[in-house]
């Protein structure tokens, strides 16, 4: 009785198992194992391979325009984190305010860009951004009552300030939700006993609640950072598949695409691949740590 | 929080931020929505809805609905089909999949369960970028490139889901439920079905949710995947339109309508689980 029970949990543990075994080692494993390989050969499209070893990453350290990509994604990725985080952190501070009316609506409107894919995202954003019919340069125009400005070229000249102004309205609202969370685990006591100490908001601010949601904060920058470093779709589609002039809005992942599926060059692709992959690793990690440390602190 | 009440000053100014910064986040949402009920002509005449005689000074009877007609001729209504059969079946089979892995993974004792676990945990941070150009040598092999398996069967395993799973069966199946019911005589593929399903219920709406969205939303599996035009989703097929039809405005901006219009109303009847969700699904890294 007892073993017919074992066996029968074993074939279920095991019939349970098999599809993800299956899929898991065939499309993550497998892969993880060629990009080693493929990124020390040199292909012309799927079906041929050419051993050249490290030619590929010497060639990449010594790539111009693989050092533009890095620039720019750094760029976006920053500027996009310095602005995105105060103003997320500050609308959670005035959203966690329990007296406020309407609290859930603005969250759900400051939410909802997330939930809107990058491709589409990108087209609503090339219209918007427009010269002479777009939204941006029209109430531009409008306010400033200068129809000079209606000629602003965002999609080519602004490139960089437009991509970090499309990510603005994309994930201020997204990080909010992980601050207001962060904001409902600030100790109230603490709260109370700085201000019967005399504390302002100013004081509270800085000793009380800032330290409590550093961790939060921290994990937003490693979120935000992992998730920039790989743009591809927003700037792909804004420049109609190109860098833009003197690549200006070219990013790593579009050079990754643009040498594996335009020129065929997978083992070059595999290359920038593994660039960018070190760098998301630290990011990662680091990312882990953090977890760690927060889940011992509970 | 503080409990001093704000005075009447600082609380109209708060509202007057918010109201300012939600205007702004919803704008292009309406910009969007009554553009693509303008004619070509009209586009240029007034920001919103075209100036005219009518009720509130707007010429209601020049919008149209002909540029959602002008895509549906174009074959635009085959990529919304496409997007939604690839969005359920891989929201489906993913879920499914995680939860059994999941589950036998939290709750059965064999040799290799600790080493599977890290192998699955472990994954979690190789980077995405590094499976572009190699599983694309793997479709080509396989000879799946352009086929709707070769975009389906990868996403039908995702490691964090089986790593979300994990953690909800761990925290909301009592292994004295599932002794119980093995005692009653129940099949292990009952258990899981009748017991454990259930209990997991929110966990499944929400990975079901961020699968589907995520499927929805993909742009670049099918942009390197398929190359046949009747084939490709939403995302490929607005994408290829600007490409085409750069200036013609309110094409694009009913494609897009019609992109996002789905993913809306599901959020507006779905809300709680959608934001749970995604919140959770991001910390996959």
């Amino acid at each position: 009785m007892m073993s017919r029970l074992s066996t029968n949990k074993t074939v279920f543990a095991w019939a349970a198992l098999t599809p993800f075994i299956l899929l898991f080692s065939i499309f993550m494993v497998y892969p993880l194992i060629q990009s080693a390989f493929l990124a020390l050969n040199q292909t012309y499209g799927p079906d041929t391979r050419l051993f050249v070893g490290t030619k590929n990453f010497e060639l990449l350290v010594h790539d111009p325009v693989f050092w533009t990509a890095i620039k720019n994604t750094l760029i976006y990725s920053l500027g996009s984190l310095f602005i995105q985080l105060p103003l997320a952190f500050g609308l959670a501070l005035v959203l966690n305010s329990r007296r406020l009316r309407g609290r859930s609506i603005y969250r759900l409107i400051f939410f909802s860009p997330q939930l809107m894919g990058l491709a589409f995202v990108a087209v609503l954003g090339a219209l918007a951004f427009e010269k002479r019919a777009g939204l941006v340069n029209r109430t531009l125009a409008w306010i400033m009552q200068d129809a000079s400005l209606l000629e602003i070229d965002w999609l080519q000249e602004y490139i960089m300030s437009t991509l970090i102004l499309i990510s603005l309205w994309l994930y201020v609202g997204f990080n909010m939700i992980y601050f207001l969370a962060a904001l409902q685990n600030v100790n109230n006591s603490l709260l109370e006993a700085a201000e019967i100490d005399g504390a302002g908001p100013l004081n509270k601010l800085r000793h009380v609640i800032i330290p409590s949601v550093r961790p939060v904060a921290t994990f937003v920058v490693l979120l935000s950072m992992i998730g920039s470093l790989q743009l591809f779709e927003l700037p792909y589609i804004l420049l109609n598949g190109n860098g833009g002039p003197n690549n200006k809005g070219l990013t790593i992942v579009m050079y990754l695409y643009q040498n594996g599926f335009e020129l065929g060059d997978l083992g070059y692709a595999s290359a920038v691949g593994w660039a960018l992959a070190l760098m998301l690793i630290v990011l990662a990690l680091i990312q882990i740590r953090m977890v760690r440390k927060e889940e011992a602190l509970r | 929080m503080s409990s001093a009440r704000p005075s009447k000053l600082s609380r109209s100014l708060t509202h007057f931020v918010l109201i300012v910064l939600a205007i702004v986040v919803l704008l292009p949402y309406a910009w969007l929505l009554v553009a693509s009920l303008k004619s070509r002509e009209d586009f240029f005449s007034g920001m919103f809805f075209p100036p005219g005689d009518g009720f509130l000074g707007i010429s209601w009877e020049s919008l149209t609905l002909s540029n959602y007609t002008t895509l549906m001729d174009m074959g635009f209504g085959r990529a919304a089909i496409n997007s939604v059969f690839y969005a359920s079946t891989s929201a489906v089979f993913a879920t499914f999949i995680c939860a059994a892995t999941g589950y036998v993974l939290a709750k059965s004792k064999f040799r290799g369960r600790t080493f599977m676990t890290l192998v699955v945990l472990g994954s979690l941070i190789v980077p995405p970028t590094l499976l572009i150009a190699p599983s694309y040598e793997l479709l080509f092999h396989l000879g799946l490139l352009d086929s709707v398996w070769g975009l389906l069967l990868p996403t039908f395993a995702p490691a964090f889901g089986v790593f979300l799973f994990r953690q909800a069966v761990q925290q909301s199946v009592p292994d004295e439920l599932i002794e119980a019911a093995r005692i009653d005589g129940c099949s292990e593929a009952g258990i899981f079905m009748v017991i454990v399903l259930p209990l997991i219920r929110p966990m499944i709406g929400a990975f079901l949710l961020i699968t589907f969205l995520g499927m929805w939303n993909n742009f670049f599996s099918p942009q390197i995947v398929l190359q046949t035009a009747s084939k490709q989703p939403l995302s490929v097929a607005i994408s290829q339109l600007r490409g085409v039809y750069r200036t013609d405005y309110g094409l694009l901006m009913a494609a897009t309508v019609v992109s996002i219009a789905p993913v809306a109303a599901l959020f507006l009847v779905l809300q709680k689980q959608f934001i749970s969700g995604l919140t959770s699904g991001a910390v996959k890294g």
